[in-house]
This record gives C-alpha cells, structure tokens and sequence, in this order.
C-alpha cells in the first residue's frame, strides 16, 4: 500500500430525509492542505463537513481519518460552526467557553487557565476573558470560537462558513488571523464557503460542487504565494484566473 | 403610590361586606364581618396556631413540590433527550397524568395514614406531571446547534446534560417549578380539608364546623395572601435570575 491521505472520502453517499444530498464523493486530503470547498446551497459542503466531524454517518461508503472509519467525533478534528450565536454559551464566560473544550479532555483543573489564556491571546480575545458571548461583536464570538476549537489542539479544522455572517473588513481581518494561526499550527483545514473569493484566497486547493444531487465537480490546485496578501493575492492575475475558472464550473446551470 | 393602586378593589369590597354587615346587624353562623374575621385572623395569629398552620401546610406543599418536582426534573431530562425513551413512556403519561391527584387520597390513606407522608405523596404526584411535561419540552426544544457544539466537543451524557442541557432549559425548568408551587399549595390545602387534620386547610374546616365563620374567612384569607406572597417571591427570583 501506498502512504495513505489523512482524510479519505470513499465513495460516500448521503441521504437525509429521503433526499440524496451527496452521490459517489471521493476524496483524498493530505495533512498540511487547506481544503476550501465552494459551491451554491444545497451541494452538501455542510453535510460533507458533518460527515468529516462524525456527526453524521454516510449512508454509503466511508470516511477515514488515518486509515480509521470515523462513526463519531473525535478529539483530533475540531469543528467551528457558522452560527456562532447558537455554537457559544451564552451563560459562560469567554474563559467559560473555550473551558468546556478543556473539561471534556478531562485537562486537569490546575492546567486549564494557562491554556485557556494562551489561546485567547493567539486570537486576540486577551482582556475579554470574563466578558460573555452576547458582549462581544460578531467577529469576536468567531474568534472565540477559533479559540474553543484551539484549545484542543487539533489536527484538522473543520469550518463552516465561518465568516459567512460577517462584514468584509471584519471577514479579511479573520481571514489572515485564520491564516497565520494555521501556519503555526500545521492544522489541517477543511474549510466550507460559498464565496469563491474567500475560498481561493484561503486555500491551497479548491473543491468544487455541484448540487442535486451533491458531487465534485472539480478539484482545483491553489499555487498562490503565501503569506498572502489581502491586496497583491487579489490583484495576482493567477487570483482572477482562478476565481474565474471556478466559477465557471460550479454555477448552477439552472441559474 | 402607584403601586398600591390594585389594592383599591379589594379594599372597597371589603368596606362594603362590612357596611353591609354592620347595617344588617349581621348575626350568623355561615358569615361574618370582615372586622370579625380580622379579630379572629388576629388572635390566631396572636395564639401560634396559625404559625403552626401555615409551617404544617408549607411543609406538605414544599416536601411534595421537592420529591414530585425532583423525580419530574429527572424523568423530564430522560423523556426530553431520548426519543425512544419518550416514546415508550408516553402511553404511560398520557394514562397516568389526567388521574386527579384528590383521587390518590384513599391510596394514600391506606398506606400512610394521616400526617406529613400522605400528604405529601398526593403532593409530589400532583406537581411531578408539570414538571415533568414543561422539562421534558424544554429539553427537546433545546437549540440543536448546542447539541451538536456538545457532540462535537465530545462531553460525556452526565456532562452534556450538566454543562448544556439544564443551563439552556433552566428558564423553561424555573417557569415549571413556579407552576407547580402553584398546584403543591392548592393540593396541599385540599387534601387538608378533605382528610388530613392538619395545616391551614384543617384549620378552615376546623373552624367552620365549630361555628366559626370569622375565624374561617380568617384562614380563607391567610391561604390567599400566602399563595400569592408565595407566587410573588418566584416571580422576583425569576426577574432577578433570568432577567427575562
């Protein structure tokens, strides 16, 4: 056998409430990638994520995480959710929230408040630990989120369409943050968008689907330098070229 | 002033049943004037004997709103978070709930007896079907997104249901508990004046069959004041806790 993908889809179908969201996916991820997947609502990127976080079972085919069948969520693979508003307690503090990632790993109590300030400083949130969610502005619930997931230390991020609810210059800002803390981290990320834009500047490789039922349209090589940069990434001709290659397969022909 | 203002009915009535009285020369032994029955509500109060009462009475209702309400939290947790479960109990709820709790006095009598353990048996069956019901729809309707953030992150049952569970049906679970205070007093009087000698509701039948009727109204009186004190310390506790 050759080295096997940290991530393997293997011809996996889904059918939820008797509608097949995704047909035939194949997929092989390698650990270091970040995985951008685009395409219009309904092609099943959230279901792919929930798939690949074990909170949902294929209804054929598998998905592995090194060579292991996932059939449940797991510590290695961290998910970060798109509403934040449902995703945080609102009865715990900022401290509070990336502390229930600490308690489920049963991190001894006398360990958890170093950790949990070492990840609020790496997004930015030192100096709100004892604020709660409803305190905080949209991009910082995400951030507080990024930081629960953190606390982990995972392997792979999963994120769905995390910045979806955001303005723009909030979004780039996060974007980067998201970007630097990757790079320290070596996470893998699997990371769901419906913005083209958001997914190539983000990626190293964009998967394309195409809804009804969901499957991949396309698998799409991202060789931009990195560090990127919110202005020269964007005006790279090979940026534009690739915005407008995706976009030409995944919009829907219906449209 | 203002807030006073919804003590201006009750007051009038008063004054009228006892210019009534007064210009009937009101002699009887079903009614009595509201100056009477506050002589009487004043001895009462003055001998200990409504003290004792309202301990007895208060002690029935709460010691049948902990174990009823404890036991409905429970199963309420359970039948909200497992679908099967709910399922398979729910022939069982929907036969044993319409049952009136009075009814349960002759079981009651049979195995307890008179005193504290009757009563608050027929209590406790009486305030664990609304807790159990409004816990186990707050449970269910908790957010799925908080579900899956549990999932997600891997907390354990116990965990999840400490964690996320009670916390986000806490105020669905407070309203359920101040309902059923609300049914634990009015039980609690009831099995008193039907069977139990004892409480404020043993006291009122006390006093009617020994020809009392100021003392009577006394007791009426008392059990409205402390039903609604009782409502109006939830309700505060309530605003305060969730603000909402």
């Amino acid at each position: 056998m050759d080295s096997q993908p940290l991530i393997a889809f293997d011809r996996v179908s889904m059918t939820l409430g008797g509608t097949e969201v995704l047909t035939n996916i194949d997929l092989r991820i390698e650990a270091g990638d970040f995985v951008c997947v685009v395409g219009p609502s309904g092609c099943g990127k959230t279901t792919m994520l929930r798939l690949l976080g074990g909170l949902l079972e294929p209804t054929a085919g598998e998905v592995r995480y090194a060579g292991k069948r996932i059939v449940a969520p797991r510590a290695d693979i961290a998910i970060m959710f798109q509403d934040y508003g449902r995703a945080l307690l609102p009865w715990r503090t900022v401290a509070g929230n990336v502390s229930l990632a600490l308690e489920a790993l049963d991190v001894p109590k006398e360990e958890r408040p170093g950790r949990i300030a070492g990840v609020l400083a790496t997004v930015g949130l030192d100096g709100k630990a004892d604020k709660y969610p409803s305190e905080l502005s949209g991009g910082m619930q995400q951030r507080l989120q990024i930081a629960r997931c953190l606390a982990q230390q995972p392997n792979v991020l999963l994120m769905d369409e995390p910045f979806g609810a955001l303005d723009a210059m909030t979004r780039q800002t996060l974007q980067d943050e998201v970007l630097s803390i990757v790079a320290a981290s070596g996470a893998t990320v699997f990371f769901v968008t419906h913005d083209l834009e958001e997914a190539v500047y983000l990626g190293n490789r964009v998967i394309g689907l195409q809804p009804h039922p969901g499957r991949v349209a396309g698998d799409v090589a991202v060789n931009l330098a990195r560090p990127r940069n919110q202005l020269t990434t964007r005006e790279d001709p090979e940026f534009a070229r690739l915005r407008r290659h995706l976009f030409d397969f995944i919009k829907d022909p219906g449209a | 002033m203002k807030r006073w203002r919804g003590l201006l009915f009750p007051l009038v009535l008063i004054a009228i049943a006892q210019a009534a009285a007064m210009a009937t020369h009101l002699q009887s032994y079903t009614l009595a004037s509201p100056a009477d029955a506050a002589v009487a509500g004043a001895h009462a109060l003055a001998d200990g004997s409504i003290a004792v009462a309202t301990l007895q009475t208060l002690a029935n209702a709460f010691g049948g709103l902990a174990l009823g309400g404890g036991f409905g939290l429970v199963a309420g947790i359970v039948l909200g978070s497992s679908v099967i479960a709910d399922r398979l109990m729910e022939f069982s709820v929907e036969a044993l709930r319409p049952v009136p709790s009075v009814a349960l006095i002759p079981i009651a009598m049979l195995t307890f007896g008179f005193g504290f353990r009757m009563e608050i048996a027929i209590v406790s069956f009486a305030a664990f079907w609304p807790v159990l019901i409004l816990t186990r729809n707050a449970v269910a309707g908790i957010d799925a997104g908080l579900i899956d953030v549990a999932r997600a992150l891997r907390l354990r049952p116990f965990a999840r249901t400490v964690k996320i569970v009670l916390p986000a049906a806490l105020p669905r679970i407070f309203v359920a508990f101040r309902l059923a205070a609300g049914i634990a007093l009015t039980v609690a009087v009831t099995v008193e004046v039907s069977t139990n000698p004892m409480g404020l509701g043993y006291g009122m039948i006390l006093a009617e069959q020994s020809l009392h009727p100021d003392l009577m109204l006394a007791y009426l009186v008392w059990v409205g004041v402390l039903g609604w004190g009782l409502n109006f310390a939830i309700t505060s506790a309530q605003r305060r806790l969730f603000r909402a």
